[in-house]
């Protein structure tokens, strides 16, 4: 189903944001939106949002392959990504992300069996003073996880697997 | 004293519109809407000496004042980009006290005349957006943003805007390309966004701190804002404090407060009582302080006595790090990220930092030579003053202050 028809409400708020003549702008927030159920940008939403913001195809994958939130590959139904950034990485963020491989039992970059998590090392995100800390991108949109222990993330995943969704 | 930006410390629950407005919130906009010519608001922030909060420090009411009047629409950009490694306080405001960041920015889309303005957060802040919404939605429904303001001619919308995970939008050109639907490469200037910015039309960009600073001026005047802090820099700065200390957080305090002052009063010390070997002031793009003598943790944060330091304070990120940590793993870092982050728009860069990466992951590894860590510092060099926009630029800051200062460190790693 295009995601005109599939999300009429959204397409129309995400396009009032903008001047009419301008509405290539609205291509990021159409991307997330296209992104929400699957956690990644398939073919056929990129042919929708080329239509709808009346751009080349080539256009918007240029746009999903820059930015490092939109993926057009499918991957864990949660990515956790986690910052190892220089002032995470003086917070012992390194030392948590090898303990959570180990306990995954995956290496970063990897999917775990069931395809319940994806390990991914990111950079900054601006919470330098609570790590170790991951953020999760999944159907619930991107949530952050602060001043983390493998313990806390190992329970984290298992009610995340419980109530099929997210957690407060 | 009391918290001039971060004051949900002091108020509770004041990221309520009743409790905002009780202590004394939106006073300064409509007095301004109602009362002032918009170059009279531009006047007042010139005059009290801020200067932008995001990292270059340029004068907050002088860039206002660049505003083209001969080429309208008008726009007014938020820049919530934060992305700097060791910068975390916008999003401590907009989460917080998200009434005073919207009313700087009401104020200054008053005083160049924009009727339309946007905030572009990354976009890993999409709660941080929806909460602005609904608060956004909140001013509406009150009267304070939307048509014909207070009885007036002035009508005013806010739009947030996310990013999707690219440290170069907070490169204000390479913002206003992301926020124009296309990949966030920075812009060649001149001509600067006061002049044709967003879609081609003139637009004020400035860090969401610095719009949280605009409606305290506004209502205590420009002499008040302007005694506090140093001559150089006046008012109060959020320091963002990180790295090997006790109590990591965000600290507002004036203009002029010491390292010393920052670490050991506020940040309760050196995790481990270990001593500060280096410091870094603006986040991953700084230079690397070398801290050889104690005396150099009572030097004053201010923009112009940092900079006797031979480094910037930036957008006040402080990182500090403690005598375990050996430079050749930290430049490795940092090049890393820039290397990362490099957005390919410009050959220097993309070409540099690669070429650094691969330098600094032989040295760390132990597979490097004395000539390695010779030919790194002779890159980084080559970069500087090259790359298109900051980016590149910031990517050898580390490795040549690095290198320069904390060579021993460099030598053992390719000895080991």
């Amino acid at each position: 189903m295009s995601l005109v028809k599939k999300y009429p409400k959204e397409v129309k708020q995400i396009l009032s944001k903008y001047p009419a003549e301008n509405k290539r702008s609205a291509v990021m927030p159409l991307l997330f939106l296209a992104q929400r159920e699957e956690g990644y940008v398939n073919k056929e939403a990129m042919q929708d949002i080329a239509k709808i913001v009346d751009i080349t195809e080539t256009d918007v994958a240029a746009i999903v392959g820059f930015y490092t939130l939109y993926h057009d590959k499918k991957a864990g139904k949660y990515r956790m990504q986690v910052c190892t950034d220089l002032p995470c990485a003086l917070r012992g963020a390194e030392q948590f992300m090898d303990s959570l491989c180990g306990n995954l039992g995956i290496k970063v970059g990897e999917t775990t069996e069931d395809g319940f998590v994806t390990l991914e090392a990111v950079t900054c995100l601006a919470a330098c003073d609570k790590a170790p800390m991951f953020q999760t991108q999944g159907p619930d949109g991107i949530k952050y996880h602060e001043n983390m222990t493998v313990d806390r993330t190992m329970e984290l995943i298992s009610i995340l697997k419980k109530s099929g969704k997210g957690v407060e | 004293m009391e918290h001039i930006l971060l004051r949900h410390r002091d108020i509770p629950d004041i990221n309520k519109l009743n409790v905002y407005k009780k202590n004394g919130g939106l006073v300064a906009f409509k007095n301004a809407v109602t009362k002032m010519k918009p170059n009279e608001v531009t006047d007042v922030v010139k005059n009290s000496g801020l200067r932008g909060r995001g990292g270059a420090g340029f004068p907050t009411g002088m860039k206002w004042s660049f505003i083209d009047n001969k080429n309208w629409p008008h726009y007014v950009v938020a820049n919530a980009d934060e992305s700097e490694p060791g910068t975390f306080k916008d999003r401590e405001i907009m989460e917080s006290n998200p009434f005073q960041f919207l009313e700087g920015l009401a104020l200054a889309s008053y005083a160049v005349g924009a009727t339309a303005a946007y905030i572009y957060l990354r976009g890993e802040f999409w709660q941080v957006a929806a909460f602005l919404d609904e608060k956004i939605a909140e001013m509406e429904a009150e009267g304070y943003l939307g048509e014909k303001l207070f009885g007036t001619d002035y009508s005013l919308k806010i739009f947030t805007h996310l990013g999707a995970g690219a440290y170069i939008c907070g490169e204000e050109t390479a913002l206003l390309e992301s926020l124009e639907g296309k990949r966030g490469q920075p812009r060649v200037r001149p001509p600067f966004p006061p002049s044709v910015g967003l879609y081609g039309k003139p637009t004020i960009i400035n860090n969401v701190e610095t719009f949280t600073n605009v409606p305290m001026i506004l209502a205590n005047g420009a002499d008040w804002y302007k005694a506090i802090g140093t001559a150089d820099s006046a008012g109060v700065k959020i320091f963002s404090l990180s790295g090997r200390v006790r109590k990591p957080g965000n600290y507002e305090l004036p203009f002029g407060t010491t390292f010393r002052e920052l670490i050991y009063t506020y940040g309760g010390g050196v995790q481990d009582s270990r001593s500060v070997k280096a410091i870094m002031p603006a986040g991953a793009s700084s230079s690397l302080i070398l801290v050889d003598d104690e005396k150099i943790l009572d030097t004053p944060m201010d923009y112009a006595t940092v900079r006797t330091l031979k480094a910037d304070l930036g957008s006040a990120s402080v990182i500090v790090i403690d005598d375990t940590v050996s430079m050749d793993w930290l430049v490795n870092k940092t090049v890393h990220f820039f290397k990362h982050e490099s957005c390919g728009k410009c050959t220097t860069c993309r070409e540099g930092t690669y070429w650094m990466s691969n330098l600094t992951e032989r040295i760390h590894h132990g597979t490097g030579t004395t000539a390695d860590v010779d030919l790194l510092l002779n890159v980084a060099k080559q970069m500087q003053g090259k790359c298109l926009c900051a980016l590149g630029e910031f990517s050898t800051m580390a490795v040549v202050t690095g290198i320069e200062r904390f060579r021993k460190d460099f030598d053992k790693a390719v000895n080991a």
